[in-house]
């Protein structure tokens, strides 16, 4: 092994083993997690009453054969652990296809994350743009009107159920502005200039990635603040206040910087709002994102697409805290998990 | 600097050792001074008066105000305005002599449905958080305290033929289920008859070695439910279920008991090295007693204050599944499906969305705001000497 300038030989092996059996006991652990996601959510879907073949006895298209058929194509006859391996065979090999139309789940599911991408994109700025500076200020006026201020509001942020926040905000722009908001763009705009077809894009874009941010903004700037006032009772900030250093050195170089290594790990848990999408906000805008056809998957009782959808978010949430974890290991070297 | 002569600092000798006040009566003034807390605390006990209240006046034959009566003739009145007696039989007009909150779509009273709604979201914030914390508490109990404690081969042996006898049987072949339960009886007399002393050779080694500890096994299993999106698993379970609040109310507790159990074990894992817990392991008290007299009170406070955050999520979580039409079946109001049915009238008839909307937020804000005070007034170190 190289001696690299600055690194003893020893402790530097000792840390790449470290890695390594780290990275390698994660992922067991991790996969056997899935295994264990994947029977449970299973097991949920097919135990609950009712079959999926009854979801609509009343059509008169649907006799007695066409059930038959319908079972015998999908598999429903088998046995559950048939089933399961059926299930998860067509899942891996790509082959996966929705009850209700036929076409292939994957596809499906590919199209309606490209439709809600830019609702969590804008989302996920608006969050980490807006509630560092509101939690720095409101650590460092501690207790002033500000900070009190900010803190109701926040509360009241988190409060507001989101269905009734959208319904604010959607009278709010549509009495005042006088645009309309709902849907994904305006229905007959085709041969518009384009920044008004733009600028109708970014308004039917901007409410509902304000709604789900709003959470966001106030849990996160809340524990910036926390925090940023840990560290400011640190003893090695007192040091430098009492060296007479200009506060804003204080703050922002001294503080801040320390405060904010929790937060790289935060990238990681990001992840997972990548797949779900809220279900009410896009159904009260009607906007084709994810989370508003694993709505509809639910209502049809459409097996496949719920159960992909709930392993592609098991599989998010474990890679969001695999990567936070690595983070982790990376900024913070006191960390040995 | 000048030095302070001994005798000026004197009255600290004399002062009493133990604090003056009670933890207790300590706690009391620190909440006291968080005047947000006070606020939340005054909400809730209205909100908590109003459903009952709300109860015993719109159930029954006969009640007071009832918030299933149609009145075709006067719908989609605003708030405060007077009936239109001539048109109404007697017992159709509002008891109040004025529709309070105003009128829905089909002429039903708003207070009353407010009233009766007000109900379903405090008993689903209570039983859902009441389910979560006690499961909470049993599994980070157990993992807390008989952590250490191994799971060894030979018991998932057992559980594991015992449980595929079981299922085997359930699924109809009754033979192999019954073959399966018998031998998993046998091992379990097996490993009953090895466990006890000088019969170690009786059964193979690696047998009776440890697979992993009772720790690992709760956490991971609540690393599991982790990894379930949680109102999605909620949205899925209560829609393939029949419509009724006790499904909502169990499975919103069912999903949310992981960070009591994540509580509860983690100040378990410090407690039981303490002193006075060995000191009662030394007097011979029993576990059952060590862990709900000496221990459990010391672990409290963390998970009072998240099961006060957990019932304002429960009722938010409720409203958005009433809001999307899960839930309560239909002639019943929630405040969720009153928001709901009157989005079609947002222009309209406003007060049909601001109304409930409302009210769900200051219910949810009290409960956050006094689970922050709780948070304040059970926080060790903001305790005055």
């Amino acid at each position: 092994m190289d001696q690299g300038p600055g690194y003893a030989p020893a402790v530097d092996g000792g840390v790449v083993d470290f890695m390594f059996s780290f990275i390698g006991r994660s992922i067991v652990q991790k996969t056997i997690t899935l295994f264990f996601v994947s029977v449970v959510s299973f097991l949920i879907i097919h135990l609950a009453p009712g079959e999926p073949s009854q979801i609509d006895p009343m059509n008169p298209k649907f006799t007695p054969e066409m059930v038959e058929r319908f079972q015998k194509e999908f598999h429903l006859d088998e046995p559950l652990y048939v089933q399961y391996v059926y299930f998860y065979r067509d899942l891996f090999t790509g082959k996966i296809v929705s009850w209700k139309d036929n076409q292939s789940v994957l596809s499906k599911i590919w199209e309606r994350f490209l439709n809600s991408l830019p609702l969590f994109i804008v989302g996920t700025l608006l969050t980490w743009t807006l509630s560092f500076p509101v939690g720095i200020r409101s650590a460092i006026h501690r207790g002033g009107i500000y900070d009190r201020s900010a803190t109701f509001f926040s509360y009241f942020l988190i409060s507001i159920p989101g269905f009734f926040f959208a319904y604010i905000l959607i009278i709010l722009v549509v009495t005042v502005f006088h645009v309309p908001v709902i849907g994904m763009e305006t229905y007959g705009m085709g041969d518009a200039p384009w920044p008004n077809l733009f600028m109708d894009r970014i308004w039917h874009l901007l409410i509902p990635s304000v709604l789900g941010a709003t959470g966001g903004i106030a849990v996160l700037s809340r524990y910036v603040r926390s925090q940023m006032l840990e560290v400011e009772g640190q003893d090695y900030v007192r040091t430098a206040r009492a060296k007479g250093l200009p506060p804003d050195q204080v703050h922002y170089k001294h503080a801040l910087r320390n405060a904010l290594l929790p937060f790289v790990t935060m990238f990681g848990l990001i992840l997972p709002g990548l797949i779900g999408g809220s279900v009410i906000i896009e159904s009260i805008f009607s906007w084709p994102g994810m989370g508003r056809m694993a709505y509809e998957a639910i209502l049809a009782r459409d097996y496949p697409i719920i159960l992909t959808v709930n392993f592609l978010s098991a599989v998010l949430v474990l890679v969001g805290t695999f990567i936070s974890d690595l983070l982790y290991l990376a900024v913070d070297p006191r960390i040995r998990l | 600097m000048m030095e302070k002569p001994l005798t000026e600092n004197a009255h600290i000798l004399d002062a009493p050792e133990a604090p003056k006040q009670s933890r207790f009566i300590q706690g009391f003034h620190l909440f006291n001074q968080n005047r947000m807390a006070i606020v939340g605390l005054v909400i809730f006990v209205i909100f908590f008066m109003t459903a009952v209240a709300g109860v015993v006046l719109t159930s029954g034959q006969d009640p007071v105000f009832n918030p299933a009566l149609v009145r075709l003739q006067e719908k989609l009145l605003p708030p405060l305005s007077r009936p239109n007696l001539e048109t109404l039989k007697s017992h159709e007009a509002p008891k109040l002599g004025i529709y309070l909150l105003g009128t829905d779509d089909l002429g039903r009273d708003v207070f009353a449905r407010m009233l009766q709604g007000a109900w379903v979201s405090l008993t689903v914030g209570f039983v859902a958080v009441g389910i979560a914390v006690i499961v909470g508490i049993f599994m980070g109990g157990l993992a807390g305290y008989y952590g250490q404690g191994g799971i060894r081969y030979d018991q998932i042996l057992t559980v594991s033929l015992l449980l595929s006898g079981i299922v085997l049987f359930l699924l109809g072949w009754v033979k192999f289920g019954c073959g399966f339960f018998a031998v998993g009886i046998f091992s379990l007399i097996l490993s009953f008859i090895a466990g006890r002393p000088k019969q170690d050779h009786f059964m193979p080694g690696w047998l009776r070695k440890t697979a992993f500890s009772f720790d690992t096994l709760i956490m991971r299993m609540v690393d599991i439910m982790l990894c379930f999106p949680s109102f999605f698993l909620i949205l899925t379970v209560v829609a393939l279920l029949p419509a009724s609040i006790y499904n909502i109310m169990i499975v919103i507790g069912l999903t949310s008991w992981m960070g009591t159990t994540r509580f509860v074990r983690a100040e378990f894992l410090s407690l039981r090295e303490q002193d006075f817990v060995s000191a009662a392991k030394a007097l011979g008290v029993g576990d059952f007693r060590i862990i709900f007299r000496h221990m459990m009170p010391n672990a409290i406070a963390p998970v009072l204050v998240s099961s006060t955050i957990g019932i304002a999520t429960a009722i938010l979580t409720e409203a958005g599944l009433s809001f999307l039409g899960f839930g309560v079946p239909p002639p019943y109001a929630t405040w969720g499906n009153i928001l709901s049915d009157g989005k079609r009238f947002i222009f309209d008839a406003p007060w049909l969305t601001f109304v409930p909307g409302v009210a769900i937020l200051i219910v949810v804000l009290c409960f956050n705001l006094f689970g922050e005070g709780l948070k304040d007034a059970l926080n060790p170190k903001l305790r005055q000497e």
